[in-house]
């Protein structure tokens, strides 16, 4: 009884957190205009979305600045990281202390800081600010997810790799970066998916023309733009795929070997 | 890059018209403008009251979500986890936007459609925070409570509850932080007419272009999270102590 209830609980919340989702997916099939009332399938929305140009051209945005921020801010943070690992104790307690703040501070704050930044600096609201920016707030996430890798790291290493003549060059990208390859990795990972998502710092460090995904769908919800959940449901579909393909191969690898094991 | 921006917002807030260096007027006025103003300071304490009441659900709902999928078998619980992530990985603005059509014709009042989009968008946060604290206790202390004569929820209450309190707080920072601060959710599924703090700091900034007053908001909020925050943590110390 008891564990009827709780999986009757979860399935609720489950409803709950499903159901906009299935909301969105069935009315960007909708033939009307409408959020609420549902006329008949047609593909037209999708149709619209792929001629939109101002759609086409959030996504390529999107895209291009997630890449260009997760590979800059995955090499700046793995530095930075690998350097404070090598620096005295306060430099290290002082860095450490500052790259939480963008975590602990608001979003909004630290968008309308960077902003003002940007403008004190005389640097035109555009492309440039809005890709420093996501670089800006995406390298405390790849450092945090790197410094726990450094510290698990045995010193002895790199100065065994340099007593055996490596030059310091070959020594880290031969023996440290090795290490902590799973460290950084994740960090790009987070990287990529914090500056796929913003909105709230994109929204205040872009300039006119340039609008990403999040940017987008903010300033056409004023209408009822059914493109929007054609949108919606491509981002959806890629999303879900990527995260069953990275779960579930591992989960039926695991399976395999453990059915091999049963055998023998 | 991180440091030098904040500089900037306390430099504005307490500076007048100083968008040229020259004519630079120290002042506390964007403070006193703020405080006394009636409307700001209800705007401010609405906000407040939303991100409290926002963060007090979560945790009605999301303790026992938790404390449900922590009594899974071991797989099942890793399938239900990774449900509970997957609509945290699409992007807010789209999950938001989708409530919007569920909720234009159901009647609610803009502040339960503002409750609906804030739990919807932070209760994931709660419920993994409580259910990593809850998976990573000893099942041996429950059994061990049990022989020593404790009822099952008695040793719910002595011993589950207090070992699970860090998730909690830690839940609480992540839910009442972007509560408090949030600004497309009341936008979107408000109104207009539904104003919190987030939305006064983006009205001053992006259509007024009021920066100074803007940023003299935005400290106010970022204080008084500040001091929120502080006093989560001591609860969690005191925890420990006990």
């Amino acid at each position: 009884m008891k564990k009827h209830l709780s999986k009757f609980y979860l399935a609720l919340i489950m409803l709950f957190f499903y159901a906009p989702i299935v909301y969105v997916i069935v009315f960007s099939f909708n033939d009307a205009r409408s959020l609420t009332t549902f006329t008949g399938f047609s593909l037209r929305w999708y149709e619209k979305m792929f001629k939109s140009r101002s759609i086409m051209s959030s996504v390529y945005y999107t895209v291009i600045i997630a890449v260009i921020a997760t590979a800059v801010s995955t090499v700046v943070g793995t530095v930075a990281a690998i350097g404070l690992s090598k620096s005295n104790k306060l430099l290290k307690e002082v860095v450490t202390q500052v790259n939480n703040l963008p975590m602990l501070n608001p979003e909004i704050v630290t968008a309308i800081g960077l902003m003002l930044f940007f403008t004190s600096l005389n640097i035109e609201t555009g492309f440039t600010t809005l890709l420093l920016a996501h670089i800006a707030f995406c390298i405390p996430y790849v450092m945090l997810s790197v410094m726990p890798r450094l510290r698990m790291l045995d010193d002895n290493i790199a100065e065994a790799a340099l007593d055996l003549g490596c030059t310091p060059v070959q020594a880290l990208t031969k023996v440290i970066i090795p290490q902590i390859k799973t460290g950084i990795f994740s960090g790009a990972l987070i990287a990529f998916t914090m500056s796929f998502d913003d909105f709230v710092i994109s929204y205040f460090t872009t300039g006119p023309g340039i609008n990403n995904i999040s940017t987008y769908v903010y300033s056409s919800v004023k209408r009822i733009n059914p493109s929007v959940n054609a949108l919606s449901t491509i981002i959806i579909l890629i999303i879900t795929l990527v995260l069953i393909i990275a779960n579930v191969v591992p989960l039926i690898k695991a399976r395999k070997v453990k059915k091999n094991e049963e055998v023998y | 890059m991180i440091v030098v921006p904040m500089l900037i917002i306390i430099f504005y807030a307490f500076t007048k018209e100083g968008n040229s260096v020259i004519n630079v007027k120290v002042t506390l006025e964007n403070f006193g403008r703020f405080l006394s103003d009636e409307t700001f300071t209800s705007v401010l304490l609405r906000s407040i009251k939303i991100a409290v009441i926002t963060t007090l659900i979560c945790i009605l709902i999301g303790y026992p979500a938790a404390y449900c999928i922590a009594q899974l078998k071991a797989d099942s619980q890793s399938v239900v986890v990774l449900m509970v992530t997957l609509p945290q990985l699409i992007n807010m603005l789209v999950r938001t936007y989708a409530w919007r059509g569920i909720l234009l014709n159901s009647g609610f009042s803009p502040e339960v459609k503002v409750y609906i989009g804030m739990v919807y968008n932070f209760l994931p946060f709660m419920i993994l925070q409580v259910y990593t604290s809850l998976s990573k206790m000893d099942k041996n202390l429950i059994v061990a409570a049990k022989d020593l004569g404790c009822n099952e929820f008695k040793a719910f209450l002595k011993v589950v509850l207090p070992l699970s309190i860090p998730g909690v707080i830690a839940g609480i920072t992540l839910v009442f932080l972007p509560a408090v601060s949030s600004f497309f959710i009341p936008k979107l599924l408000g109104g207009g007419s539904f104003v919190l703090v987030g939305n006064l700091i983006e009205n001053y900034f992006v259509t007024i272009g009021d920066w100074n007053f803007g940023s003299a908001i935005s400290l106010v909020m970022t204080v008084i999270i500040l001091i929120s925050m502080y006093f989560t943590r001591k609860l969690d110390y005191n925890q420990e102590e006990r």
